[in-house]
């Protein structure tokens, strides 16, 4: 039998059985679904954090206020709150020898306005240092320029989103914001970027670090971003840098250094457990649907008795019948498989469009593997029903008086 | 063409031992007309299952074309079947999602014959059962006569030398039988052997050459003068209902 006619002698078979078809389609369509959906979350997920330690860079540490111990250990009982970061502490690390830059960060949200328009926008309070080590590009004008950290400078650089919405077409270089009680001359404007680490820097507002200190009335730095010389001496450094702290802070060590290792070490902790997670859904649907095939597939060999009986009569030897009979469900498999990748595909593009900056897709080995599964998971429980089919023994089989 | 020496197909029904075929010696040669007549149980559908090598002897040889068959295996049985044996059955076994034209195609779908070849070999068949502009519809709207003619159609596509009928007519009117008969007979006139199993006195008695069964064993074999029988079927033209009682309760006519 050639290849082609046997596709097509398969087809008019399964269009015939529709609604068992149908729910062969379903079983396999879903564990395909599964496979992928769950491997582009977790694909997106992990994509996401890499590309963050991507754009911050290898040898960027970040200096968390506050200890956050999860080995154990007595609370501190004092009943004092932790200290604050300082801009002094800033100005002391970036005198560390093995420290290149240091960019101090006070986030915050304040209505910022521009003659009749205004609007919320995240304000981050910082420096200089914190342009290249996130690697912003500006689409015109400068960054904040070099001043100390303490001084205050009525200057800004706006994401480019919030440029649009303030001022249109209209041009904002050189132009007055305000913000709170406070103005700021727009003297950069960023080039247009996708969201970074959960802030989306085209809808931010950068004002110099003292600037957003007494505008968002405060002392305190939300974070500090480390950029040491190499990488080399990673370790040493960030002892360095602790002990600093420490002396600096009473001899208490109340600050928190997380570097992209121990980041991507707790997200692969978090990756595994999802991996095992769809290992386990997909081998679960992939034996409901095996098991499915299986018992369908007997149905249908024991319904088309007199035709497996008339085919063998016409002279069609046992492998052949077999093969029809494992095509079929391969088939059928084959239309579930891509059923299934195709709604996976729409899900994650949806949501990519609902979270741009997750690069949500399946991976190639993911797709690849599913249809494979989904196939293999066809063949081997469409065996025993083939092997049924091929050693019916015809004229038994034409004694099934069903046929038309 | 065909030689049954000493055949025996025997069956178990609960403890008791049935002999379908009991020692059973028959030659046929290419070309003859046969028909096979006996009560139900006489064999008569066992020694076509055994000609058409549906089944296995329990002893004896069966030679086809000089070929002896009980020492092959099933795949060269069913090459054997495919390129030389032709079935028509009662109740037709076409297959209901296939319409005329592919149910007679099936077979050289099966034996891998190009769709270039396979055309015009269907379309000339198609026109010789007067099923062209039935070719398009599937057996459920078909009636009766014309489903057979598929049959035969899907039978002869090989081109067989043997054709084997199983009660052809049992489901069908007398019109239709009568046909149904007569394009048989057709396809024998060209060099086929046709070997036709019926209830029917006036199908069976149309044939040159007639065998009666009894419990597994030819009881008579004797040869008619092709005209005689024919004068027969002219003198007593068949009634509305056809005789047999094999039937799957749908023709109109059937009890």
């Amino acid at each position: 039998m050639r290849f082609g006619d046997l596709l097509a002698f398969n087809f008019k078979a399964i269009r015939r059985q529709r609604a068992r078809s149908i729910m062969l389609l379903i079983a396999i369509a879903i564990g395909v679904l599964a496979i992928n959906l769950l491997t582009g979350i977790g694909e997106g997920g992990k994509q996401f954090v890499l590309g963050e330690f991507d754009i911050l860079g290898k040898n960027v540490l970040i200096m968390v206020p506050g200890k956050k111990e999860t080995t154990g250990g007595i609370p501190p009982l004092t009943g004092e709150t932790t200290r604050d970061l300082s801009l002094q502490d800033a100005e002391a690390i970036l005198r560390l020898p093995d420290v290149s830059a240091v960019a101090p960060l006070i986030p915050g949200k304040i209505e910022i306005s521009h003659g009749s328009l205004s609007r919320e926008a995240f304000t981050i309070g910082t420096n200089r240092a914190f342009f290249p080590m996130r690697k912003l590009e500006l689409a015109q004008g400068s960054i904040l320029p070099e001043v100390p950290m303490d001084q205050a400078v009525s200057v800004c650089v706006i994401g480019s989103k919030l440029r649009r919405e303030l001022f249109g077409s209209r041009p904002a270089l050189g132009q007055w914001l305000r913000a709170g009680d406070s103005r700021f001359r727009v003297i950069g404007i960023l080039k247009d970027r996708g969201q970074g680490m959960s802030l989306d820097m085209n809808d931010a507002i950068m004002i110099p670090v003292a600037s957003a200190q007494s505008l968002f009335n405060t002392e305190g730095l939300f974070r500090i971003f480390i950029e040491l010389r190499g990488l080399q001496e990673l370790d040493k450094s960030r002892l360095r840098i602790t002990d600093l702290l420490k002396n600096r802070h009473d001899g208490e060590e109340d600050v928190t250094i997380i570097t992209q290792d121990s980041l991507l070490s707790a997200f692969a902790n978090i990756l595994d457990t999802m991996t095992l997670t769809v290992a386990g859904i997909a081998a679960i649907s992939m034996l409901v649907a095996g098991i499915l095939i299986m018992n369908v597939s007997l149905i249908a060999v024991s319904q088309r008795t007199s035709e497996i009986g008339l085919l063998k009569a016409l002279g069609l030897p046992a492998r052949t019948v077999r093969l029809i009979f494992l095509t079929e469900a391969m088939m059928m498999a084959a239309g579930g498989a891509v059923v299934g990748l195709i709604i996976s595909q729409v899900l994650l593009f949806m949501a990519r469009q609902t979270y741009p900056s997750v690069p949500f897709t399946t991976p190639s080995w993911a797709m690849l593997g599913s249809i494979t599964v989904a196939m293999f998971t066809a063949l081997i429980f469409s065996a025993i029903p083939a092997r049924r089919a091929a050693n019916m023994v015809p004229v038994d089989a034409l004694l099934d008086k069903t046929a038309g | 063409m065909i030689q049954l020496r000493q055949l025996c197909r025997d069956f178990l029904v609960g403890d008791q031992t049935v002999h379908a075929l009991d020692h059973l010696d028959l030659s046929i040669d290419k070309g003859e007309y046969l028909s096979v007549m006996g009560p139900s149980g006489s064999g008569k559908s066992t020694l076509l299952n055994m000609l058409g090598l549906l089944d296995k002897p329990s002893a004896g040889e069966y030679l086809l074309n000089g070929t002896a068959t009980s020492g092959l295996k099933e795949e060269q049985r069913a090459s054997l079947r495919g390129g030389h044996i032709g079935f028509v059955f009662q109740s037709y076994h076409l297959i209901p999602r296939l319409n005329a034209r592919e149910n007679i195609e099936l077979p050289l779908v099966l034996a891998g014959i190009a769709p270039k070849l396979r055309q015009p070999r269907v379309a000339e068949l198609l026109a010789r059962l007067d099923l062209i502009d039935r070719a398009e519809h599937i057996p459920n709207q078909l009636s009766g006569g014309q489903r057979q003619r598929v049959a035969i159609g899907r039978a002869i596509v090989m081109e067989p030398d043997l054709l084997l009928a199983d009660e052809p007519t049992g489901n069908l009117d007398s019109k239709s039988g009568l046909e149904v008969i007569t394009l048989l007979e057709e396809l024998n006139a060209g060099g086929i052997t046709l070997l036709v199993v019926t209830h029917d006195e006036n199908v069976g008695a149309r044939a040159r050459r007639r065998l009666h069964m009894i419990d597994g064993a030819i009881s008579r074999d004797w040869q008619t003068d092709s005209a005689e029988s024919k004068s027969i079927l002219t003198a007593k033209p068949l009634t509305g209902k056809p005789l047999t009682q094999k039937t799957d309760g749908k023709t109109p006519g059937a009890f």
